[in-house]
């Protein structure tokens, strides 16, 4: 039985929407493309709404009483309760346009870091403070917590990765004190697979008063979301990840603690009013967005968030979960390779990452790249992770909507002549 | 593609033999290289002999860690380079430079580069040139730090 009978998902139907995976490397090699987690694809349907708004709204944004700033004002922001609905955020408002998921969390560390004697205490990060990561972080959401530390004086924590790659709980209760400010943590890792215990740490994190700020980049686009159910205070997620435009990015805060922030960026756009000697600052999300914003990106944006709506975040999480098991079951099966996450389950999704022993994997990523099979290499900038596990990268396929069982099989195939290709050379 | 302009024979050979691999002492100078797009490392330490332009290499030891194409690279360049001296190094360097920037252009020159030659079909990668080219610049960045050229 194909696909579509055995889940009612017609991934040829959805691969047609993704001008992208019709080209060819070159003339014998069509394109294998594993690397969603890096970047996804966008579907015409995104493509075309950006198209659409620069042929026929563009202008910029919340300024001019002409119709065009209007219509540009309108498409701005009607993408932000489009995308809001998407992840259950209670309100619109709650959302911040950034350029990336980055930028996103550093705005989160660069306020909390403020220390303004009118900002409420449990947005103030200072000395004698904890802030608690995770050793799996991306870069992204590890690197802007160490700078706060140290700007700060606060004390940068970690609970530890263990053996079966999933988080080593067992001494939270030492590492999650009442000395504890922040809990920054992923709900998945975007090497391992592994999905974090987001609502039991949560609660522990608001146990002691700290607040909790989520790393969102790799569930948003392969699961269904709802923030206000999730029990954190923040989260961050990309526009380019699911299946929407580079150059925007999301934060998610909850309402009375963005009202109660101090801006990261100041300029035009997010004040209310300007003298010589001072400003004071617009109300969120607006006093979060100083500049104009990207606006055709957020009109993407929110046509990517309308066609995973249409597919069904179930849909697309179940598809994916198949995919994950068939790559884990068929890299098992081949000699020297070992998968780096947990086994296929409902504690992980579909970023499966690999070593082959004895190669390093820029030199696995070369070879199945001469085939077509597109794949990440290296540290994934997740480097302590990989030290954790003494490796210094590994070679790493995700899924998206648009991956299909073949390409699975494409990527097993290919890491056999992988093998095969650096045999000869070890007679 | 052509896989076998990257894997050359005699790059695996050095991946699997490394020549003159290992950190020894004595040692004039040590550095540290990492690639971070890919988390490629080396510890190059060099010792020289003489003064100036005319300082010989006595020995250019080193651990590293990478791909075929990086560790390759260290070790065809510890053998080019050991028992030359600084001035006769300098038009290698040079030539090796120019040739992993030519997008594949040019093959290189084996009397100037010898083994390295073998290297060279990484320059039709331009991923792939950083993990060439980190071991030359260890090397270039522990000459400068032996000071047997002077402050400059």
């Amino acid at each position: 039985m194909d696909e579509q009978t055995t889940r009612g998902y017609d991934v040829e139907a959805v691969r047609a929407d993704f001008p992208i995976l019709q080209r060819r490397l070159d003339e014998d090699t069509p394109l294998i493309y594993l690397d969603s987690g890096a970047t996804s694809q966008r579907p015409r349907q995104v493509i075309d709404a950006e198209v659409d708004f620069l042929t026929r709204d563009n202008a910029a944004v919340k300024r001019g009483a002409h119709r065009l700033a209007e219509a540009a004002t309108d498409a701005y922001e009607g993408a932000r309760e489009t995308i809001a609905r998407f992840i259950g955020a209670p309100s619109a408002e709650e959302l911040v346009f950034t350029k990336n998921a980055t930028e996103a969390l550093n705005l989160v560390a660069y306020s909390l870091g403020q220390g303004e004697a009118s900002t409420p205490e449990h947005l103030r990060v200072g000395p004698g403070d904890e802030i608690l990561v995770t050793e799996m972080e991306h870069h992204a959401n590890l690197v802007p917590w160490q700078e706060l530390a140290r700007r700060t004086g606060a004390t940068l924590r970690w609970i530890p990765l263990a053996d079966d790659f999933t988080l080593d709980l067992t001494d939270l209760d030492s590492l999650l004190t009442e000395r504890t400010k922040v809990l920054a943590v992923s709900h998945q890792s975007n090497v391992l697979g592994t999905l974090t215990p987001i609502r039991r740490l949560a609660e522990a994190a608001h146990a002691v008063g700290a607040l909790v700020v989520l790393d969102a980049c790799q569930s948003v686009p392969h699961m269904p979301i709802d923030l206000a159910t999730l029990g954190v205070d923040f989260a961050a997620f990309s526009g380019h990840k699911m299946l929407g435009p580079t150059g925007i990015g999301v934060l998610w805060g909850r309402a009375e603690l963005l009202a109660a922030m101090p801006p990261f960026l100041t300029g035009g756009s997010m004040i209310e009013v300007v003298t010589m000697e001072g400003t004071t600052f617009a109300e969120p999300p607006a006093r979060f967005e100083a500049g104009t914003p990207m606006v055709s990106q957020a009109v993407g944006l929110a046509a990517a968030c309308d066609y995973l709506g249409a597919l069904g975040m179930e849909n697309v999480a179940a598809h994916e979960r198949a995919l994950t098991t068939r790559a884990i079951e068929g890299l098992r099966e081949l000699p020297g390779v070992r998968v780096i996450g947990p086994d296929a389950g409902p504690d992980r999704a579909g970023a499966v990452a690999f070593d082959l022993a004895g190669r390093h994997p820029h030199d696995v990523g070369q070879v199945l790249d001469s085939r077509g099979v597109e794949v990440r290499v290296g540290h994934h900038c997740a480097w302590p992770l990989h030290r954790r596990y003494g490796l210094h990268g590994t070679t790493r396929a995700s899924f998206s909507v648009y991956t299909t069982e073949a390409e699975v099989d494409a990527l097993v195939e290919g890491m056999g002549a992988v093998i095969d290709f650096f045999a000869r050379f070890d007679r | 593609m052509d896989l076998t302009s990257l894997y050359t024979d005699i790059v695996f050979e050095h991946d699997k033999r490394p020549l003159h691999a290992g950190l020894r002492e004595p040692f004039a100078a040590e550095v540290h290289h990492v690639n971070p797009t890919c988390g490629d490392e080396i510890t190059l330490r060099l010792q020289l002999e003489g003064e100036g332009e005319q300082a010989r290499v006595a020995d250019l030891s080193y651990d590293a860690t990478g791909c075929a194409m990086s560790r390759a690279s260290a070790s065809i360049m510890a053998d080019l380079l050991i028992g030359r001296t600084v001035a006769e190094i300098e038009p290698i360097a040079a030539h090796m430079e120019q040739v992993m920037h030519a997008r594949g252009k040019e093959t290189g020159d084996e009397d100037v580069i010898g083994d390295a030659v073998a290297l060279t079909g990484a320059a039709k990668f331009p991923n792939r040139v950083k993990c060439v080219l980190m071991s030359w610049k260890a090397y270039q960045a522990a000459l400068l730090e032996t000071r047997v050229l002077g402050e400059r």
